[in-house]
């Protein structure tokens, strides 16, 4: 089996852990075997340039051309120019993490009108 | 040590540097700092009767140091000061002690790091090459590096030289590897990281180990 995803330059990742937690990222440049330099650029998705551990992030199959230690405008500029952040929100992943982000914000209200539009839902379906 | 002996040039301490306090971690709350430092201290022999100011007795010396605090980098300048001259500190003075920060620590960097360590046995000196984003998080590394695989702590190591290298000027194989533009490797069985506040000791499932 070959891999998919790799730690590379350019490579866009999901941070999993961390005060940028479900924030996406780019890899910069690589420091060694367990740590990485990213930019989200910040701009665009609220990473800040900073070393991470490679433990905290999930490899998207993402990847945007860049070059080793581009600058926060040029990535801003791939990221912008290519729309990595509209083409994440079509992945699946993407979507999952959209409805679950909107469902945690619900109030007691809404999830109130959930149910009762779940139940009509569920009456629809059996009287058919 | 990294000394760079002889005559100082006695500038007046930087404002900023000096007022910033040394709990500049991220946990502020006064934690002590628990990394190395890099300081510098200038200091000198205090003039008396027998050795007027402008006599060799008197010359101004300034030491780069790596220290936790600045009250172990005023200790390790006595300390060197006593080996190199007759200086010591009931008859000397330090003029002025500064922390360096690094220039740019959001650029990933080689350093190499020449230094002389106590093993059991005997004394060493070593040359270890490290990529790291600034001076100090590789000389911690160096520290962490020589506690695990020699056994050797902080107090048995002494700092002889550092500095920043071209990656052409690099050595070893384990820091060479990452030079390339196209350096890539994937990520096999992986386990997510999860919060703290989520774990737990017993699973009801095996984790995905998916990459």
């Amino acid at each position: 089996m070959s891999f998919k995803r790799h730690v590379e330059i350019g490579r866009v990742c999901l941070i999993s852990f961390g005060p940028d937690m479900d924030k996406l990222c780019t890899v910069v440049n690589v420091i060694d075997n367990n740590r990485v330099l990213v930019d989200g650029p910040e701009p665009v998705t609220g990473v800040h340039r900073h070393a991470i551990n490679i433990g905290r992030l999930q490899l998207t199959d993402l990847k945007v051309k860049c070059k080793l230690n581009a600058s926060e405008k040029e990535l801003k500029a791939v990221w912008t120019s290519d729309g990595i952040m509209a083409k994440w929100e079509e992945t699946s992943q993407g979507k999952k993490r959209k409805v679950r982000a909107m469902r945690a914000s619900t109030n007691d209200f809404e999830r109130f009108q959930i149910q009762v539009a779940k139940s009509k839902r569920s009456a629809i379906r059996k009287s058919k | 040590m990294h000394t760079t002996l002889g005559h100082a040039a006695l500038r007046a301490p930087s404002a900023p540097h000096s007022l910033r306090s040394a709990s500049m971690g991220k946990k502020a709350s006064g934690a002590l700092p628990t990394g190395q430092s890099q300081y510098q201290v200038v200091g000198r022999f205090v003039p008396n009767e027998k050795y007027s100011a402008d006599s060799a007795m008197c010359k101004v010396y300034r030491m780069n140091l790596f220290a936790r605090n600045n009250v172990v980098a005023r200790s390790r300048f006595w300390y060197f000061m006593g080996k190199l001259c007759r200086v010591k500190k009931a008859n000397g003075q330090i003029i002025s002690i500064n922390k360096i920060y690094e220039k740019s620590p959001l650029k990933v960097k080689n350093f190499g790091i020449w230094f002389r360590y106590d093993s059991r046995t005997g004394t060493h000196n070593a040359y270890k090459e490290i990529r790291e984003m600034s001076l100090t998080a590789a000389i911690n590394m160096m520290y962490m590096d020589m506690a695990g695989r020699s056994r050797a702590k902080s107090k048995a190591i002494q700092i002889l030289k550092t500095a920043e290298l071209k990656p052409e000027e690099c050595k070893r194989a384990d820091v060479k590897q990452f030079h390339s533009q196209s350096i890539r490797f994937p990520l096999p069985h992986r386990v997510a990281k999860i919060a703290k506040k989520y774990r737990t000791t017993f699973k009801a499932a095996r984790p995905t180990t998916f990459c």
